[in-house]
């Protein structure tokens, strides 16, 4: 096993990957720059090499930077979390060059996951069901009835170097296809000064589902069932739950098949995650696989009671896996929030700012991965995400009740989130139905009445208890409190006069 | 402090009953309270404030903090006296606050008889003066009154605790550093220019406050010469010429901002240290008091009970427990602030005086404020008892009462009976402040009692002549008295004459007693010293 760990990584993955260790009783090293001199990361790890300025190029990003303090500090493997380099082939290879373990899959898997072209390839081979269409282009429509014939309709007009919805065009029935493959020829060449379009099937509200899978160097590999990520904002995960309720128990064995299959494709060792499409039909498609630890992981955790981050330590030490996929199963419901510093009810703007009240929830079945702490600064140097909100209950209806309680005793003050939205989101009927599908936000959370006016009441509540809590203060309470702080009961009880507070009736 | 262990059972038919009954008398009170606080008749308001005038309470909220509690004295004053002519004997009086500092305030209601002064009325506000005196209180007084009552002149004016007795007070206050202010908003004439022109600061209202030793009708009968009451003692006179007023208010809004300025200048004022501690809400639930307490006055409940629903946390460090037990004494907070709580459990005996006295002298060295819970038939009768020395030992918690001085804070929570009025800090023993609560009675003896004594007198001075009464001829004697005494002894009679500073409702008692506490602070606890024990 590794003597000491490099994190090279900040906020709360950091603190997850540090817990981790310290489960094994391995020593961890964390890195921070100048904006992480207090963060909470820092502090939480065994030591610490401060790595440079708030720029991510200039520090956490910075290879040489972090292999240099894996040295100095005499770490004798690297955890890169996720985000940052941790889907970076050129980090395992320096490591590998400098002897260092990588916590991760090998330099050789991540280009390929990272080449679309190529894992599309390599998963049909592997017959893996992608997304049906075409493989090249084309400028001959005849090519493009074929096509739209073989993928049924309706189908997916797309630019090629496209995006932002230029150059694409859904098509319903046969007899709409040429025009609608001019008009998205014409747009594309407006747009991107390049016509080439191709086809695809399109599939209508479909869900993000995907499954977690782990490998050994022993030519083991298991999955860890699946996740569902359907509530996504402009490609934001937001809400995730398992298990998914689309599923039946065939369909779950199948698709969790295929995705240990596709981590065998690629010759693929440690934990990483295969996404699918699922239309409503049933159908499911391979879109790619993500070759890292995934902000998302602990709903999996709560359900399966396996430690991944433990397991990819052990993995990358050379260790077989600790169990097989017979011994795996999912035990009741878990549902992951996260907690972006950004304001729900603004149009998702980026808030900052110190953060002048922290209390987490807690109790049974309720884990927060954070990465912040009371006093601590949210800057606009890195991605908002300041924690997770992750809770298990036995049925999903009682982990919906018990996230929402959970949301409303988390209490953050000075930074802006996203908790009333996540609420909103929560009790949405659609999703307490399970209709969770990728347009849901877009559908059901459009015309949000965000206007914070309703929380008016609220927030006169809290003033109302600050000020009282305030020396000299003067409160409405009827009820009274007496001296605190020097405030007498003149000041404390509030408005009150002899009858006014008589109640006759029994 | 150990809790209270309650052994009411809120489920009993007791429980039920007392509940029942006491909140209709509640509700009998806080209808007559909500009835005195209109003031006078519709027509009299209507033309107040048709003249641009605020009316008497409107005026009280513009001077006081926002939010903050008043302490209303005997707003029942007169009650069923006059003919109910005098709603709240036509004065407003009680504790404010102003700019956080604890005043007392005087205010004429000149919708009750343009504000003139029944003997209640002169009563009521010397009482307002007397506790602002003993408790260092800054005076406001919101003048707009016409002067003595003339139809009952002969209960207002010459005697020592009359009409004069107001500006006597001003005077003797004056001279101890408690700021008087007065506000002219209507008439002060004759004797009630005094008012203000005894005052540190006057304000006066333009073309509404009139001061003047005699007015114009007045000065046309004495020297023919006619004047309007502006140009006699308007405030253009009064703040540009003779320099009777020191402030010149444009309407009364203006007029109060400017006492609150006054008020805001009188220097620092400073409040007797106690140890203090957070507060803590009764562990059970003041709405108890309504079940716990026996509405019918001769059965007895645990004054305990009572205690547990007033005091932080219902905790109560009991002293001598297991002696006297008739007299309930012990230590607890009230809204953090430390009392000493003395409470019947029946007739004082012997050893319950005993330890009364001793409980006293506890409070007093300790410089801890007393506050007793009276619901006291008497003390114990009978020849064991004298013999005993039963006066003696009485004479002790008498004589402890009397020299203790602490604030001392009274509330009758059952009956006050004969000379145990007297051992539990009764009037005439100058508490702080003295309530009672709608179920209370305060008589010499009860009606039983008083009429089978008349009837046992008439008996033997017939019997002396060698007759004898019938049953009937009994019954008709003592019907009259049970009938008077019944009428006597309710908390409405004896309010209404000012024998205490009001009722309150069984539920307010914390917050009475915490802002009583808190005001009487204002003054230094002295060191205390006793007379001779008699032993």
């Amino acid at each position: 096993m590794f003597k000491k760990i490099l994190v090279a990584n900040r906020s709360e993955i950091a603190v997850r990957v540090m817990n981790a260790c310290r489960v094994l009783g391995i020593p961890s090293v964390a890195v921070y720059s100048d904006a992480d001199e207090n963060a909470k990361h820092r502090h939480y790890a065994d030591e610490a090499v401060h790595i440079g300025p708030p720029p991510p190029r200039e520090s956490y990003l910075d290879i040489d930077k972090i292999i240099a303090a894996a040295k100095e500090t005499g770490c004798d493997a690297i955890h890169p979390g996720y985000g940052f380099l941790a889907e970076n082939p050129l980090l395992p290879r320096r490591c590998a060059a400098e002897g260092i373990a990588f916590i991760g899959p090998s330099p050789e898997a991540m280009n390929l996951m990272g080449n679309k072209v190529e894992s599309r390839i390599k998963m049909t081979e592997a017959g893996i069901p992608l997304v049906p269409g075409m493989k090249s282009s084309s400028k001959d429509p005849a090519v493009f009835r074929k096509a739209a014939d073989k993928a049924g309709y309706p189908v997916m007009i797309k630019a090629a170097a496209g995006g932002g919805g230029k150059g694409m065009r859904i098509v319903h029935k046969a007899d709409e296809l040429d025009a609608a493959l001019e008009a998205a020829q014409r747009e594309a060449l407006n747009a991107f000064n390049d016509d080439t379009v191709y086809l695809e099937k399109y599939i209508a509200s479909p869900r993000h589902i995907e499954f977690q899978v782990i490998a050994d160097s022993h030519g083991n590999a298991v999955h860890l069932f699946e996740r569902e990520c359907s509530i996504q904002r402009r490609h934001q995960k937001i809400i995730e739950e398992t298990p998914s309720v689309a599923l039946t128990p065939e369909l779950r064995a199948r698709m969790g098949a295929d995705a240990v299959k596709v981590a065998q494709a690629a010759d693929y060792v440690n934990a990483g995650t295969v996404e699918f499409l699922f239309d409503p039909d049933g159908n499911y498609y391979f879109l790619e696989m993500n070759t890292r630890i995934q902000v998302e992981h602990p709903i999996t955790e709560m359900v399966t009671g396996i430690d991944l981050v433990v397991e990819q330590i052990r993995v990358a030490a050379g260790l077989p896996l600790s169990f097989t996929q017979e011994q795996l199963n999912q035990r009741g419901h878990a549902i992951e929030c996260r907690l972006y510093a950004e304001d729900g009810d603004n149009n998702f703007m980026p808030s900052t700012g110190k953060i002048l009240h922290y209390s987490e929830p807690s109790g049974p079945g309720i884990r927060v991965d954070s990465g912040v702490m009371q006093g601590g600064q949210i800057t606009i140097d890195y991605d908002p995400i300041m924690a997770k909100l992750i809770v298990h209950a036995p049925d999903r209806a009682t982990c919906i009740n018990k996230t929402i309680d959970a949301i409303h005793d988390y209490k953050i003050l000075g930074v802006k989130t996203s908790r009333d939205f996540m609420v909103d989101v929560l009790r949405h009927p659609d999703f307490v139905h399970g209709n969770t599908f990728t347009d849901f936000i877009e559908k059901h959370m459009g015309d949000r009445d965000s206007n914070p006016a309703k929380y008016r009441d609220l927030a006169a509540a809290v003033a109302t208890a600050a000020a009282m809590s305030a020396p000299g203060a003067v409160s409405s309470a009827s009820s009274g409190n007496g001296v605190v702080d020097g405030a007498t009961p003149w000041q404390t009880i509030g408005p009150w006069q002899i009858g006014d507070s008589i109640s006759a009736k029994a | 402090m150990f809790r209270i262990e309650t052994k009411v059972d809120t489920k009993s038919e007791q429980f039920r009953q007392n509940d029942q009954a006491n909140r209709e008398q509640h509700a009998v009170f806080k209808q007559r309270l909500d009835t005195v606080k209109l003031g006078g008749p519709e027509k009299s308001r209507q033309r107040h404030v048709d003249r641009g005038k605020l009316l008497p309470r409107d005026r009280l909220a513009k001077l006081l903090d926002r939010n903050t509690p008043f302490l209303e004295l005997s707003p029942l004053a007169a009650y069923d006296m006059y003919d109910n002519d005098a709603p709240a004997a036509g004065i407003i009086t009680g504790i404010g606050v102003v700019h956080g500092r604890e005043v007392m305030v005087v205010v004429n209601d000149a919708t009750v008889k343009g504000g003139t002064y029944y003997p209640m009325t002169i009563l009521k506000h010397a009482r307002a003066q007397a506790i602002a005196e003993t408790n260092h209180l800054p005076c406001v007084y919101l003048v707009d009154s016409g002067g003595i009552f003339l139809p009952l002149q002969q209960g207002t004016f010459p005697d020592k605790d009359h009409f004069g007795r107001i500006f006597y007070n001003e005077a003797r206050m004056s001279a101890k550093g408690i700021a008087q202010i007065s506000v002219v908003m209507g008439s002060c004439t004759a004797g009630g220019a005094y008012l203000p022109a005894m005052s540190d600061e006057t304000i006066q209202v333009r073309k509404q406050g009139t001061i003047f030793i005699g007015g114009p009708p007045l000065v046309k009968a004495a020297t023919g010469e006619v004047v309007s009451a502006e140009d006699l003692g308007g405030a253009d006179v009064h703040c540009r010429v003779s320099g009777v007023s020191d402030h010149y208010a444009q309407n009364d809004a203006h007029a109060l901002q400017m006492a609150r300025n006054v008020i805001e200048n009188l220097g620092p004022s400073k409040r007797f240290p106690l140890d203090l501690s957070a507060s803590e809400d009764p562990y059970y639930d003041p709405e108890e008091l309504y079940g716990v307490v026996s509405n019918d006055i001769r059965k007895p409940f645990d004054v305990r009970e009572v205690i547990a629903r007033i005091v932080d946390g219902s905790r109560f460090h009991e002293f001598k427990e297991l002696y006297g037990t008739t007299l309930v004494t012990g230590f607890a907070r009230i809204m953090g602030m430390p009392v000493g709580i003395i409470g019947n459990n029946g007739v004082l005996f012997s050893e319950s005086s005993l330890k009364g006295a001793h409980f006293i002298e506890l409070c007093t060295e300790r410089k801890i404020p007393l506050i007793f819970l009276q619901n006291i038939a008497g003390f114990i009768v009978g020849r064991q008892y004298e013999s005993g020395g039963i006066a003696r030992d009485g004479a002790k918690m008498v004589h402890a009462v009397a020299n203790a001085d602490v604030p001392k804070f009274t509330v009758v929570v059952g009956g006050s009976y004969g000379a145990g009025n007297y051992a539990m800090c009764g009037r005439g023993y100058f508490p702080r402040l003295m309530w009672m609560w709608p179920n209370s009675k305060i008589c010499v003896m009860g009606g039983e009692q008083a009429a089978d004594v008349l009837a046992t007198v008439k008996i033997r001075q017939l019997e002396k002549q060698g007759g004898k009464l019938s049953e009937k001829e009994i019954a008709e004697i003592r019907q009259p008295v049970l009938e008077k005494y019944e009428n006597e002894s309710t908390p409405y009679y004896s309010g209404a004459r000012l024998w205490d500073d009001g009722m309150i409702g069984m539920t307010e008692t914390r917050q009475a007693l915490a802002l009583g506490i808190c005001m009487s602070l204002n003054a230094p606890i002295p060191d205390q010293k006793y007379g001779i024990f008699r032993m």
